[in-house]
């Protein structure tokens, strides 16, 4: 009769088109915008940096994995992500070991010790961010470089957000479109959230995050921040400090936010009152980096009270 | 009626232009026919013939083994050959009666019912060896006979068919819309509290649009239009959409005062009744990108499944995977040497295995498999804890509410197995339970 055997598997036997591959790409089609435009502002050395940090990414993560005898999984893009996000937390000034350190350490350490893709508990970009910021405070905060089409006044270098936590004048158009000084990735305002709203729209990420850590932020502002119902001035807050890098790009990442939609709400809130405390009440005129890197440790606890309840077992469905 | 629906699920290619304008045809069997004994849920028939006896259509060759079995019926004539062990779609070899066909096709006598009370219909369809055709295999006249038979306010006719490629329901309500509901009044009339309801699709406009029209006249049935979207047909999700009720896995469709029959359940239901005629025929569709001309065929039990590729013209291109039922559910076939028995409904041939092509990587946690998931799970964690082996805590987090439909592999851009470790955590989740009893 007939001797052909055909493959078999447990069901289903077909797959959607999505893979980790395709989100990874997805997410960094949406960084672009913001990426060139930061290219543009800060020039050459900007180019140079993202370069390097996404090559260091790449190349730890392969040496690894080659080295510890796993699975070689850097043709998932995520590596690559991580580089150019930790390439847009950097200022566009410091030298050029700063992206190989940041990148080693992302890789590396936040990484692949705690077991590689999926396993991490902090966000790797952020995770090297802060790990620069505290090692090279002083580097990591000189904003003072010009690029291309550089319109601020490069020399005194201060990011819109400590200018106007020290009083002085802020151009709210500048900001929104991105030409202040800054990390290279995050001043931009408009152009990430087009690059937020394309991966809300093509289902990469929910808009529960961003909009729940906007929206609170911004309540925030009104009440605490000591200038009542001042549009301008919130508008200011919510353009500057990385804010919009943060909650598009950062605090959605999937492996270090709540996985429940509900914890995705809280998570979402939590964000937005720590960032509030943080500007308005710490040191720092930003902020963004430490909530997020905070809110990251909370995750499984978020998700432990935010369980969805099964079909038909009570509560509504 | 606004378009009914159930939280989760997702929208995968439905493939059913390939034979959903094909009419039904006639396919008559050419080799040896193969009953399995066990082709439905419960205890398996017993044999009620011997090698050497001869046998006619629709007479009855294995008695139902308890109350939760079914009776099995030849559907040629001809003679017994043996009784022995045969592969299955289940994967396993199952005893099974193997009968000789004469090729005539003379048919034993059938009865209808004379009259219609409700034992009458009751002992009808339990004599005609009638399950749930579709897919599950469940015997119709345990459905049938509810504990609190008062209680029962709805008789849904699953016509969702969200299992992609299908089209054999979709045919039959084309073709016999007269016999879905006179089936539907059959079942009715047992109920009188309750009332009918058809739910269909709403990429099956035509259906809705014919059955609509056809039920102006029927005071106790209305046709629903549900929302397409996988898995609409399962029992728990249609029984939501419909009537807004939840039940779980502990509890029966009839808790919820729903009784749920597939399409061409209720007209084996019509048949049984009005004309005596057993279930030996069903629906089936054979499709695929590897099947030269599919289509929807009626297809006698114990047909070799081989045979129905060929009656669909062969292939076109030699199949990676052959799976009897639908892409989502169904189950993948190691050989097309299989008989095709009572909840066979189709026969899909892929030129291409989506499964074997992906390699499963490390989740990245990005919660679709919990967005899609019909039962309000965290499949991504469940199956993690059932490859561990930790079954008691998969059954303490509601693992065994899963329902198997495959969603949560479908979508996870990880292409991580987590059906395949559902079912597993599943199996072993219930037999703990049975031990501690
Ligand atoms: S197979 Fe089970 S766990 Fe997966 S989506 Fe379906 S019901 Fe949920
Ligand atoms: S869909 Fe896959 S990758 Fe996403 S959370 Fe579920 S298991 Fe993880």
């Amino acid at each position: 009769m007939n001797e052909q055997f055909y493959n078999v598997s447990a069901n289903p036997h077909v797959r959607d088109k999505a893979s980790t591959h395709s989100i990874m790409l997805d997410v960094i089609i949406a960084l672009l915008p913001a990426t060139l435009f930061g290219w543009w502002n800060f020039g050459v050395n900007a180019v140079i940096l993202t370069v390097l940090s996404i090559a260091t990414c790449v190349i730890s993560e392969y040496a690894w994995q080659y080295f510890m005898h796993k699975k070689i999984t850097v043709g998932d893009m995520s590596a690559v992500l991580t580089g150019l996000l930790l390439a847009m937390n950097l200022p566009a000034g410091v030298p050029y070991w700063m992206p190989v350190l940041g990148g080693v350490f992302a890789i590396i350490v936040v990484k692949q010790l705690f077991g590689g893709l999926g396993q991490n508990f902090m966000n790797p970009a952020l995770g090297a961010r802060c790990f620069l910021l505290i090692s090279f405070a002083g580097m990591m905060t000189d904003f003072s470089v010009k690029g291309f089409g550089t319109t601020f006044d490069a020399t005194t270098g201060a990011t819109p957000l400590a200018a106007l936590k020290a009083g002085q004048a802020v151009n709210l158009k500048d900001m929104f479109l991105g030409l202040t000084p800054g990390t290279i990735g995050e001043t931009s305002a408009i152009l990430l959230i087009l690059g937020g709203l394309y991966l809300i729209f093509k289902g990469i990420i929910s808009w529960r995050i961003p909009i729940c850590y906007i929206a609170t932020l911004s309540i925030f502002v009104l009440l605490f921040g000591g200038h009542g119902f001042d549009a301008v001035y919130l508008a200011q807050h919510l353009c500057g400090g990385g804010l919009m890098l943060g909650a598009f790009f950062m605090a959605t990442d999937y492996v270090t936010s709540p996985i429940t939609p509900k914890g995705q709400i809280v998570f979402g809130i939590l964000l937005g009152l720590l960032t509030g405390i943080f500007r308005i009440f710490g040191g720092s005129a930003e902020g963004v980096s430490y909530a997020i890197i905070f809110c990251n440790l909370l995750v499984p606890l978020i998700e432990r009270f935010t369980t969805p309840t099964a079909f038909g077992k009570g509560g509504k469905n | 009626m606004g378009l009914l629906t159930f939280k989760g699920g997702l929208h995968p290619y439905d493939g059913k232009e390939l034979s959903k304008d094909k009419a039904i045809t006639e396919y008559l069997p050419q080799g040896e026919m193969v009953y399995p004994l066990s082709q439905h849920i419960g205890a398996p028939a017993v044999a009620c013939v011997k090698k050497g006896d001869n046998v006619l259509v629709g007479q009855k060759i294995a008695e139902a083994g308890g109350f939760v079995s079914a009776n099995i019926f030849s559907s040629v004539s001809g003679k017994v050959l043996k009784i022995e062990p045969r592969l299955t779609v289940s994967g396993n070899k199952v005893n099974s009666i193997v009968i000789e066909n004469d090729g005539f096709y003379k048919k034993a006598e059938f009865h209808p019912v004379e009259t219609m009370t409700k034992e009458n219909i009751l002992a009808a369809v339990k004599e005609a060896g009638i399950v749930g055709l579709g897919g599950a295999g469940f015997p119709t006249h345990v459905k049938l006979s509810p504990k609190e038979p008062e209680k029962i306010d709805y008789i849904i006719v699953n016509a969702a068919e969200c299992e992609p490629y299908i089209t054999a329901d979709y045919r039959q309500m084309m073709e016999t819309p007269e016999d879905l509901l006179s089936g539907l009044n059959i079942i009715l009339s047992m109920f009188p509290a309750a009332k009918g309801v058809i739910g269909i699709e709403d990429n099956k406009p035509e259906a809705i649009r014919k059955l609509t029209e056809m039920c102006k006249e029927e005071e106790r049935i209305e046709v629903a239009a549900l929302k397409t979207k996988y898995p609409q047909g399962a029992e728990r999700s249609l029984i939501f959409a419909v009537t807004g009720r939840a039940i779980n896995s502990g509890m029966l469709p009839a808790d919820a005062g729903c009784i749920v029959d597939n399409v061409a359940t209720v007209i084996a239901i019509h048949e049984a009744v009005t004309m005596g005629k057993p279930l030996y025929e069903r629906v089936v569709t054979v499709t695929g990108d590897a099947i030269a001309e599919p289509g929807n065929f009626k297809v006698k039990s114990g047909t070799n499944a081989a045979e129905l590729v060929d009656a669909a013209g062969g292939f076109k291109t030699r199949p990676e995977k052959v799976i009897s039922g639908g892409p989502m559910m169904g189950m993948a076939l190691s050989s097309l040497d299989v008989p095709c028995q009572k909840a066979f409904s189709s026969l899909l041939c892929l030129t291409k295995d989506e499964v074997a092509a992906c390699e499963p990587g490390n989740c990245i946690r990005c919660g679709r498999c919990i967005s899609v998931c019909p039962a309000g799970l965290m499949p991504t964690r469940l199956s993690e804890i059932a490859d561990k082996g930790d079954f008691a805590l998969f059954d303490q987090l509601n693992g065994c509410e899963c329902v198997e439909c495959g969603c949560c592999s479908y979508i996870c851009p990880a292409k991580r197995r987590l059906t395949q470790s559902m079912k597993t955590g599943r199996r072993e989740a219930l037999a703990l339970r049975r031990r501690q009893k």
